[in-house]
């Protein structure tokens, strides 16, 4: 009971604070409703028994995106009623998305609950959680059958990375950059001179 | 805690609570024995922190308000609690209010999962240390919001640096994490501290030695990650007088010390726990059993955090770009590389735990 109980609270909150995200006058509450979202899609996830997807929900997307999220658009010098111009024009679209994506779902879930055959046809069966935490059973599938994929798209983040910061990093002319070997490196003769200034005459 | 609830209640009553009720009375007896010593503790080590800046600066310190000062702390509380909270007028209200509150709360939500003994732990969770890694990557959150809904130029600048700086330094962090537990074998807190018993040179032999630079890259981060002195750059006084925290009076701005000093205190029973056996005594020497765990664990803490006490009198505060360089240039490195070599060690002399 008391798990249905944190279903439908987590549930209904998760889908209130999605349409606030859309909803929403200010950026940054868009954000912060954001951010609830996720904490509630992670509590759901808790509820399934599938704490390690939980905790990196929270780790890397409450923790790390939606950091960035909130800097960028706390940065960002907005025009609230500009940007609220176009909802209409895009919300016949946005509206079809949303219906294509759901009924996608809905084959996916059906499927699975529909067919009868699902425990023999899958790929890598869900060992017993009783028995292996789900880090291990993530880790069983995903550095084994899976461990090319998994690279390749490491690999296509790093070159993702590596892109942005070759966009944007540029080089500017009269810059003052610490250079700290330099400075290790420095000793007691380059640093100063000893003088013996005779008295009367200066230097 | 709930057991015992239900004993008492039977005894008292003579009524048999339902299974409902066992949990929920349990979960909440559970959360307050800890809740409520961590908040005593906060406000004991906010004196304990000013003793020993003072003891180090060769000043006195608090020592007016009840013996050795020990009451000051209650003073400073009843005193900002008396005081008005002032709300600018350009504030965002509903933001401004809820950041100090959020900041006191990622700093209690943490200890849920610390053991302070075997078995003697809220939630014995399976993703212990990804909990804790998530619960001071969320602190962050009462910085910004209440940078941005003060609205106020000081405040902003402050959360801006809060947020690159904490989301820097978890980065560092995490791979520390991750070179404990492939040594452990194990995202659980209690089997963190359990595999550190006897091992060579008694219980800290392995993790101390083998993970001793991760202890100073985990230390140092964990300053970063506190806004401790040497990397106190969000509220630097004299470059951005408060930082975030400039827009705040009273007992709004008493919740981010709160927030703050129980961070603090959650990183130091982090930095025990992990490399240094938690509630388990220095050595594996029976005699030093006979010491309830929980104390242990308290000489431990109390210990790492009169390291970041004697760091905040003794060391100047960081520049932002040298703050930047020491987490990019070089503690990512040298972590990833420690992470290298560690699983490499493991798998290579076959001493992974399965």
């Amino acid at each position: 009971m008391i798990a249905a109980i944190c279903f439908y609270i987590f549930a209904t909150i998760l889908v209130g604070s999605a349409i606030m995200v859309v909803f929403s006058k200010n950026p940054v509450h868009s954000v912060l409703f954001l951010i609830l979202a996720f904490f509630n899609a992670a509590g759901l996830f808790v509820l399934l028994g599938a704490e390690f997807i939980a905790m990196i929900l929270v780790i890397v997307y409450v923790g790390a995106v939606a950091v960035m999220f909130l800097f960028v658009v706390m940065m960002l010098d907005i025009n609230f009623t500009e940007l609220r111009k176009g909802v209409q024009d895009y919300l016949p679209i946005g509206l079809l998305i949303g219906v294509i994506l759901m009924v996608e779902m809905i084959f996916i879930v059906g499927g699975w609950h529909m067919s009868d055959g699902i425990a023999t046809i899958i790929l890598a069966p869900t060992p017993p959680l009783s028995e292996v935490t789900n880090t291990d059973a993530i880790g069983r599938i995903l550095y084994t059958d899976y461990i090319y994929l998994f690279q390749i798209a490491g690999l296509i983040l790093l070159v993702a990375m590596i892109g942005a910061i070759v966009l944007t990093h540029r080089k500017r002319a009269g810059v003052k950059k610490q250079n700290i070997g330099d400075q290790v490196r420095r000793r007691r003769g380059q640093a100063y001179e000893a003088i013996d200034v005779k008295p009367g005459q200066g230097i | 805690m709930g057991k015992y609830i239900d004993i008492f209640i039977n005894w008292l009553f003579g009524y048999q609570l339902a299974d409902w009720a066992i949990l929920t009375f349990g979960t909440i007896a559970n959360v307050l024995v800890v809740a409520l010593p961590v908040l005593l503790a906060v406000a004991m080590i906010v004196w304990v922190d000013r003793k020993v800046w003072a003891a180090i600066q060769l000043r006195k310190g608090p020592n007016i308000v009840g013996p050795f000062g020990l009451l000051q702390s209650f003073a400073d509380g009843l005193k900002v609690f008396l005081k008005e909270t002032i709300i600018p007028a350009g504030a965002n209200k509903f933001l401004f209010l809820l950041a100090p509150g959020l900041s006191l709360i990622f700093g209690l939500v943490g200890w849920a999962v610390i053991p302070f003994g075997e078995g003697m732990v809220i939630s014995n969770l399976n993703v212990g240390i990804l909990y804790l890694f998530a619960v001071s990557s969320l602190a962050v959150y009462g910085i910004i919001i209440a940078g941005w809904a003060s609205n106020s130029r000081y405040a902003f600048l402050g959360a801006m640096r809060s947020a690159a700086q904490m989301v820097s330094y978890e980065v560092s962090i995490g791979f520390v994490l991750v070179t404990v537990l492939m040594c452990v074998g194990s995202l659980n807190l209690t089997d963190v501290v359990l595999a550190q018993k006897n091992v060579m040179f008694g219980v800290n032999g392995y993790f101390f030695s083998g993970l001793f630079p991760m202890f100073v890259i985990f230390f140092i981060s964990a300053l970063a990650e506190t806004n401790r002195t040497p990397f106190d750059l969000p509220e630097a006084e004299e470059e951005i007088v408060a930082g975030f925290q400039i827009e705040y009076s009273s007992m709004s701005m008493a919740l981010f010390y709160l927030g703050e000093y129980a961070t603090i205190i959650l990183m130091c029973a982090m930095i025990s726990i992990l490399f240094f056996g938690g509630w388990l005594p220095p050595f594996d020497w029976a005699p030093l059993y006979l010491i309830p765990g929980v104390i242990w664990l308290f000489i431990k803490i109390l210990f790492f955090f009169f390291c970041f006490a004697w760091i905040k009198a003794s060391v100047p505060r960081y520049r932002y770009d040298q703050l930047m360089r020491l987490g990019w240039k070089v503690f990512l490195p040298v972590s990833l590389l420690w992470v290298v070599l560690t699983s490499g060690y493991l798998v290579f002399f076959g001493k992974f735990a399965t």
